[in-house]
């Protein structure tokens, strides 16, 4: 008999870990086509060679400190972790960035700590704030969308010369993201119209995904979708993604009303950049963000706010990885301050008063 | 002011998860009462929270059915019945339903095959009796908590005496999977139901009672709104949510009276006392016909049993006759667990008797237990939100595994009520609740050990001080006796 099934309960819910990653990487693939679609083979290409990397420095791993490798190269996490990195990268990088981010991810993000579920940084995160401080330029080269089999995208072997071969892209494919354009042109003294119109934003465009962008990131519409149904699966609660998504919405909303001409309003932040991605896919990592309703909240919301700082007065223009990152230093902080209120006591964990 | 704080209100329910039921293979049969008389029952004297009981009949004594054979011993303990007549065939240690089956003292009754009551059993009008009559009988009738607890009843009645409670609640919520026999009770016999909870609330001189039932139980609700409505008023009969852990006394407390009972407390400091429909309907045989507490219904289920249902079956009944009655194939069964899959007990065979507290027998098999081996957490947060109680069951849990007891403590862990919704749910099958009762049996050996050393400390240091003492008063004797011989001798000279 099972050791284990010696005290009760003797019945379990059918949600398993193995359950659970598959779930998000489902929820995460219509994005993911989209993105390899509108960017074409050298996205495919990258995102192959990341997500082989991560399961390959995942089993060293393992090997390595002497675990048993299949069960937990099987519970999918390091897949998972792979993907969003490869979501998370200029879609034509080439193929040695996507190898780096996966050795940082899974043996500086995760292993270090001992494995899954001990790590204090979101891996994929962590893996896209090194590379873009270590390779700057070829985390900002971003590509126009050039869909698949359309007269400007690049041939299957002229694709493998871009990922593998360190081949420029063709002239005129290449150009700032929009948030980026838009941080220069205010330097430059333009306002926010201008560089709109200039940057030719629309936010129909960007809302369905057709910008440049990271690869997995660009299409709001099907990050959003998927993050909706997750938390209809109960993988995610919506405590993390509103709070996020609210407080960048509302900064920009009240920057914007303050003054319109410098301060781009909600809809183009919330359709910009990773947020949408961060919010329902990153911050929501289990592991690092707080384990309280009331401390996803604050998560969140702090989440939010540091991206929108660091989006209006960093020195980058995307601040979604750093603005994760620093949070996840907080979550113990915030799990040891908040605490859901235990039944019969006060908040201070005090007997409740006799009425 | 009032907006706000009514804004604000603490939500009604916190936690819980939704198991499946399970409850159709039962829930739909009638309870069978045809169960067959064992050849042996086997009756613990210890089948309640408290004392044992104290046998008061001999071995090879003739006995009929109700006759008190053992009795309650201190405030709280209850007394053992004879469910059929027959002859004492012994009293030795026999395996109790517990999960280790370890050997307690039993009593071995042969029944004859008569099944004759005791002379002068009639019935009787219980609201001519005192409360304090009330209350005493059904201490003497061995009635005990029957969902599970099998805390004495009478010992629960006196206490909400003296303390003036407002409310009774009556626990028809069956939320444990599996289990359907308050279900079944409740719809086959309402109105005795309705008759106890009267009786009750007569003895408690309180004329309020809530009877709360899960809406996964249409049929049962509607029987007991129907039993109660010429009681309206006094008898209220009330739909709750069905979920995972419902009946929890505090929960169902909070939900159906919108009060919080106070950490360490008991739900009488709040005015409330809950009883199990069960209950009831046994204080109702008790006292309206003066049959003490000697059979009891239930539901015995599990995939390894080829026809699952309720049955009412005489108490020290073996386990596995009942088992057997319900076509069991002993090949396929996993486990055998007493309760519900929740938070029952596993026992390692099913060869121990029926006692008043089982509200279920199961025999699982192995598909149905669903378990694997533990992973590691990956900080989910699915415990967190299932804790009824508002706990970090991951925190604790992690705390115990580095043997931080105190640390574990500050978490909650004397607050747990090993419900087990955090294990059901863990999608890494971490075995928390086993972690939990673990350290709280822990933390109960450390106080009785550190109990002990300052006991053996007091005791050396009572001896040091007697000895101290008398090594005074010697040196004080021995100076005035001293004293004394210098004063005659003075005296002398003089
Ligand atoms: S449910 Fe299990 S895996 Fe999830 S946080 Fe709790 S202990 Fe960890
Ligand atoms: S067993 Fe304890 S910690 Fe787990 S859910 Fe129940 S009360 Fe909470």
């Amino acid at each position: 008999m099972n050791r284990l099934l010696a005290s009760a309960p003797f019945a379990r819910s059918d949600s398993q870990v193995q359950a659970i990653m598959k779930w998000v990487m489902l929820a995460l693939s219509p994005a993911t086509l989209f993105g390899i679609f509108i960017f074409g083979w050298p996205a495919l290409l990258l995102f192959a060679v990341t997500l082989l990397s991560a399961l390959f420095f995942e089993a060293a791993c393992l090997a390595l400190a002497g675990r048993a490798v299949k069960p937990t190269l099987l519970d999918g996490s390091a897949l998972l972790t792979g993907w969003l990195i490869g979501m998370s990268l200029p879609p034509w990088a080439p193929w040695w960035i996507g190898v780096v981010g996966s050795a940082l991810a899974i043996i500086v993000g995760k292993q270090v700590y001992g494995g899954i579920g001990q790590n204090l940084f979101n891996p994929a995160m962590l893996a896209r704030v090194a590379l873009l401080v270590s390779f700057p330029l070829e985390m900002t080269t971003w590509i126009h969308p050039a869909p698949l089999f359309s007269a400007s995208a690049p041939g299957l072997l002229e694709s493998f010369a871009i990922t593998f071969g360190g081949a420029a892209a063709a002239d005129g494919m290449t150009g700032a993201s929009l948030i980026g354009h838009v941080k220069t042109e205010f330097s430059q003294g333009h306002g926010l119209s201008e560089a709109l119109n200039s940057g030719g934003y629309a936010f129909i465009k960007s809302f369905l995904g057709w910008r440049s962008g990271s690869l997995g990131e660009t299409s709001s519409l099907l990050l959003i979708g998927g993050g909706i149904w997750l938390m209809r699966k109960k993988v995610i609660t919506w405590h993390i993604p509103l709070s996020m998504l609210m407080t960048v919405a509302l900064m920009a909303g009240l920057f914007n009303w303050i003054d319109a001409e410098h301060y781009p309003g909600p809809w183009f932040h919330l359709t910009s950049g990773g947020l949408t991605l961060a919010a329902f896919f990153i911050a929501t990592d289990y592991v690092t963000s707080p384990n309280s309703a009331t401390g996803q909240i604050i998560f969140g919301a702090g989440c939010g706010l540091i991206v929108y700082l660091i989006r209006t007065w960093g020195a980058y223009p995307e601040g979604v990885g750093f603005s994760v990152l620093l949070m996840n230093s907080l979550t113990p902080v915030i799990d040891h301050y908040i605490r859901p209120r235990i039944y019969g006591r006060d908040h201070k964990g005090r007997p409740l008063e006799l009425p | 002011m009032s907006l706000f704080s009514s804004f604000w209100q603490p939500k009604k329910i916190r936690g819980g998860v939704h198991p499946e039921p399970r409850k159709a293979a039962t829930s739909d049969r009638p309870i069978d009462v045809a169960f067959p008389m064992p050849a042996m029952l086997y009756l613990s004297l210890q089948q309640h929270v408290g004392q044992p009981a104290e046998p008061v009949v001999k071995v090879g004594e003739r006995v009929l059915k109700g006759q008190l054979l053992a009795i309650g011993q201190g405030a709280i303990s209850a007394s053992v019945h004879a469910p059929t007549s027959g002859l004492i065939d012994d009293i030795m240690d026999y395996p109790s339903a517990h999960p280790s089956a370890l050997p307690s003292p039993t009593l071995l009754l042969e029944p004859d095959g008569e099944d004759r009551w005791i002379d002068g059993l009639a019935e009787i009008d219980p609201f001519s009796l005192t409360p304090q009559e009330v209350c005493d009988r059904v201490g003497a009738a061995g009635v005990v908590g029957m969902g599970g607890a099998a805390f004495p009843s009478a010992v629960k009645l006196n206490l909400g005496r003296r303390t003036r409670i407002q409310t009774l609640l009556i626990n028809g919520g069956e939320c444990e999977p599996y289990l359907s026999c308050d279900d079944r009770l409740m719809r086959e016999r309402a109105a005795d139901i309705v008759d106890g909870i009267n009786i009750m609330l007569h003895g408690l001189e309180c004329n309020k009672a809530i009877v709360g039932i899960e809406d996964n139980k249409p049929q049962a609700y509607a029987a007991m709104c129907d039993a109660a409505r010429p009681h309206g008023g006094k008898i209220e009969v009330a739909q709750v949510p069905s979920l995972y852990p419902m009946g929890w006394d505090k929960q169902l407390i909070r939900y159906l009276t919108d009060k919080e009972v106070p950490a360490g407390g008991r739900a009488a400091d709040v005015g409330v006392l809950m009883h199990n429909v069960g209950t009831a309907y046994a204080v109702q045989q008790a006292i309206r016909f003066g049959k003490p507490l000697i059979s009891r219904i239930v539901t015995v289920s599990g995939d390894a049993v080829r026809a699952p249902r309720n049955v009412e079956a005489p108490i020290g009944t073996p386990l596995a006759d009942l088992l057997g009655f319900c076509g069991y194939q002993s090949e396929a069964v996993a486990r055998y667990v007493m309760g519900g899959p929740m938070m029952g007990d596993a026992l390692p065979h099913p060869n121990v008797p029926l006692v008043k507290g089982a509200c279920g027998i199961l025999a699982l098999t192995e598909t149905e237990l669903a378990a694997s081996d533990a992973k590691a957490c990956i900080r989910c947060s699915r415990c967190v939100s299932s804790c009824p109680v508002g706990l970090l069951p991951l925190e604790m849990m992690t705390r115990i595994r580095a043997g931080q007891l105190e640390a574990a403590i500050g978490y909650g862990l004397k607050d747990c009520i090993s419900c087990g919704s955090c294990s059901y749910v863990c999608p890494s099958q971490i075995p928390l609740v086993h972690y939990f009762k673990y350290a709280s049996g822990e933390l109960v050996s450390r106080q009785q050990a550190q109990h002990k050393a300052e006991q053996t400390k007091r005791l050396a240091e009572e001896k040091q001080a007697r000895i101290d003492r008398y090594k005074q008063e010697q040196a004080a004797l021995a100076a005035q006796r001293k004293a004394k011989s210098q004063q005659q001798k003075r005296g002398e000279a003089a």
